[in-house]
C-alpha cells in the first residue's frame, strides 16, 4: 500500500500554503473547528464588485484540512461570488488529487464549509 | 502491585489464536492488522463472541419476568455474570454491582443521582484535569443544576497528578472526589489508595472512574475502599453496550433512581411508586442480557490469565515500545516514566505532523492506532497540544506489533521529510 493520501500535490501546499494569512478589515472573516481532531480554519474575505478580490485562510490542523485550505484559495481567487456558491464537495475533492477515507473527509471539506459559510452571509447581507 | 520486569508468561501470538479478528485476512494489498487501540475498545476472543451467541440461541427471554424455564435460565446466566462481576473486582456483594452500557453511563448514574440528592449550592467536587469528558461533563452539568463548585486537581511536569496540591483542595472540603485510576490519554496510573485515603479523611466520597484499570490490572474495590468505581465491558474483552457501576451498599440504597420505568419498581399505583432493592432500582427496563453474560465470559477469561499476569506483560512490551520509541527522530513521548505509574498507553507527537496525519500513514500499513484529543481536551490544552498520537496495549499484542509501530512511524518521518 503506497501512501497515495501524502502525494506532492498535498505535502506542497500543507509546506507552502497559499494565500496564508489575515486579512483586516475583510468584507467577512468565518471560521470553524473540525471537533473530531481538532483542525481549525478561519477564512477572510474582501469583495470588489461581487468579485473574490483578496482571500485569505488561517488556522492549524493536519496536512489534509491545511492542504485543502490552500487548494481552495487557488480556486476561489478572482472567482464571482455565485461561482464560488457554485463549487460543490465534488469539485474541491477532485483537485485534492488523491482518495480521502471517509475518517478524513471531515479534514478534507472543513475549508469549504467554513468559505460557504461566510461567503452565504455576505449574499444575506446583500439583500437586506 | 508487581511492576518488576519480568519475562512474560503471556504469548501475545498464541493468545492471538482465541480472537477471530486476527483470523481475518486482511483486505487485498494490505498487510496483516497490528491493533494498537485497546484503549478506545479491545478486541473480543471467540469465547465471548460464542457466549452472546449462546444465550441467543439457548436461553433467550426476558429476565425477572417469566415464571417459564426459559425466562429462569435467562435470570440465572444474568445473575451468573454479576456474580462473576463481583468477584472480579472483589465486591463484598454482588448486589453492589450494577450493569450500565458503559463507564459514561455508570458515572452519569452518581452524577444525577446522588448528585442532584446530596449537592447543595456552594458545595464543592473535586476532580483532576486529566479527566476523560465522561469523568467531566456529567459533573459539570450537575453543578450547574445544583449550584456547586468544582475544583481540580493540576498536574505535576511529568503527567502526575500534583498530591501537593491535592490536599490543599481536599481543605475546601469536597463531598465528592471524581479521579480516573489510568488515564485514558497518557497512561498515568494515578495512586488510587492514597487518594481515597485521603479524600475519605477529609470527609469526601471517593468516585474512580476503572475504565482504564480495570481491564489491564488487579483492582480490588473493597482493598482500594473506593465508594463508587465505574468500567466499561468493551475495554476488556467484553461486549459493547456491557458495563458495570460498583458502589458500596449503604450508599446505593440511600440514592434515589435514576432512570425509571419497567423492573425498578416494588409497587406501583397512580399515586406513588415505591423502587425495588438493589441492583433492580437502578436497571429500569430491559437491560443487554446477552452483552453481560458476555461481560462474564470475558471476566473469566481475563482470570484464566490472571490480572498480575495481564499487568506484567503490558508492563513488559511498555518497557520495550519506550525503548524503542527514542530511536524515532522528532518523537516526544507523555507520560511518566517509571513503569511503576504507567500503564500500557503510549501517547505522542511526532515533530509538527498532526497527529491524523501519523494515524493515516500507519493506516497505510494497517497499523491502528487512536489519534486527537482522547475526550481529555482539558489534559490535551495542560500538554500544550492539541492532538496526540496514541498506541495502547493489551494481551494480545506481541514486540513484533512494537516494531511494526516504530518502522511506521520511520516512515512517517521519510513522507514528511522529517528522515
Amino acid at each position: 500500500m503506497s501512501d497515495d493520501l501524502y502525494r506532492d500535490i498535498i505535502l506542497d501546499h500543507y509546506r507552502s500554503p497559499r494565500n496564508k494569512g489575515t486579512l483586516d478589515p475583510a468584507d467577512y472573516s468565518y471560521e470553524d473547528v473540525n471537533p473530531l481532531c481538532g483542525d481549525e480554519i478561519r477564512i477572510d474575505v474582501r469583495v470588489k464588485d461581487d468579485k473574490i478580490d483578496e482571500i485569505a485562510f488561517s488556522g492549524r490542523g493536519c496536512a489534509i484540512s491545511q492542504a485543502s485550505a490552500s487548494i481552495l484559495m487557488e480556486m476561489t481567487d478572482g472567482k464571482t461570488l455565485d461561482e464560488v456558491k457554485a463549487i460543490t464537495k465534488e469539485d474541491l475533492l477532485e483537485e485534492l488529487m488523491v482518495p480521502i477515507s471517509p475518517a478524513r473527509l471531515k479534514c478534507a471539506l472543513l475549508s469549504l464549509k467554513v468559505l460557504k459559510a461566510g461567503i452565504y452571509g455576505v449574499g444575506h447581507d446583500d439583500d437586506e | 502491585m508487581s511492576t518488576a520486569i519480568q519475562p512474560s508468561t503471556i504469548d501475545g501470538l498464541a493468545i492471538r489464536k482465541d480472537f477471530p479478528i486476527f483470523q481475518q485476512a486482511p483486505s487485498e494489498g494490505r498487510v496483516p492488522l497490528v491493533f494498537l487501540d485497546s484503549a478506545a475498545s479491545s478486541q473480543r476472543p471467540a469465547v465471548v463472541i460464542d457466549t452472546v451467541s449462546d444465550f441467543y440461541a439457548r436461553t433467550n427471554a426476558n429476565i425477572h419476568r417469566g415464571v417459564y424455564q426459559l425466562s429462569e435460565q435467562a435470570t440465572l446466566r444474568y445473575e451468573e455474570a454479576r456474580h462473576i462481576t463481583a468477584q472480579f473486582i472483589n465486591a463484598a456483594n454482588p448486589r453492589e454491582c450494577i450493569f450500565v452500557r458503559n463507564t459514561t453511563e455508570a458515572i452519569n448514574l452518581v452524577a444525577s443521582s446522588w448528585g442532584r440528592a446530596n449537592l447543595n449550592p456552594g458545595d464543592r467536587i473535586l476532580l483532576s484535569v486529566m479527566e476523560h469528558h465522561s469523568n467531566l461533563v456529567p459533573w459539570q452539568l450537575i453543578a450547574e443544576e445544583r449550584g456547586a463548585i468544582i475544583d481540580y486537581i493540576p498536574l505535576t511536569g511529568d503527567q502526575r497528578l500534583d498530591m501537593e496540591a491535592f490536599e490543599t483542595l481536599l481543605k475546601n472540603e469536597p463531598k465528592l472526589v471524581a479521579v480516573a485510576h489510568v488515564s485514558n490519554a497518557i497512561g498515568t496510573i494515578n495512586p488510587i489508595a492514597e487518594i481515597v485515603q485521603k479524600a475519605h479523611a477529609a470527609g469526601a466520597l471517593m468516585l474512580v472512574d476503572g475504565a482504564q484499570s480495570v481491564p489491564h490490572m488487579p483492582v480490588d474495590v473493597q482493598a482500594l475502599d473506593v465508594d463508587f468505581m465505574a468500567f466499561s465491558g468493551h475495554k476488556m474483552l467484553g461486549p459493547m453496550g456491557s458495563g458495570v457501576l460498583y458502589g458500596k451498599r449503604k450508599l446505593l440504597e440511600a440514592m434515589p433512581p435514576y432512570m425509571s420505568g419497567g423492573s425498578m419498581i416494588r409497587k406501583v399505583t397512580l399515586e406513588k411508586t415505591t423502587f425495588a432493592d438493589l441492583p433492580a432500582r437502578f436497571e429500569a427496563g430491559t437491560p443487554a442480557v446477552a452483552d453481560q453474560v458476555g461481560l462474564g465470559a470475558a471476566m473469566q477469561y481475563l482470570s484464566d490469565l490472571g490480572m498480575e499476569t495481564v499487568r506484567q506483560h503490558e508492563v513488559e512490551l511498555l518497557d520495550y515500545a519506550l525503548e524503542q520509541l527514542l530511536s524515532v527522530p522528532g518523537l516526544t513521548a507523555y507520560g511518566p516514566d517509571n513503569l511503576d505509574e504507567r500503564a500500557g498507553v503510549i501517547s505522542f507527537t511526532l515533530g509538527d505532523i498532526h497527529a491524523h496525519d501519523v494515524s493515516s500513514i500507519l493506516d497505510n500499513q494497517n497499523i491502528a492506532v487512536r489519534a486527537g484529543h482522547h475526550c481529555a481536551q482539558p489534559l490535551m490544552h495542560e500538554l500544550g497540544v492539541t492532538a496526540t498520537t496514541r498506541a495502547s496495549l493489551y494481551i494480545y499484542n506481541t514486540k513484533d506489533d512494537v516494531d511494526r509501530l516504530i518502522a511506521g512511524l520511520h516512515k512517517a518521518n521519510k513522507v514528511f521529510g522529517l528522515e
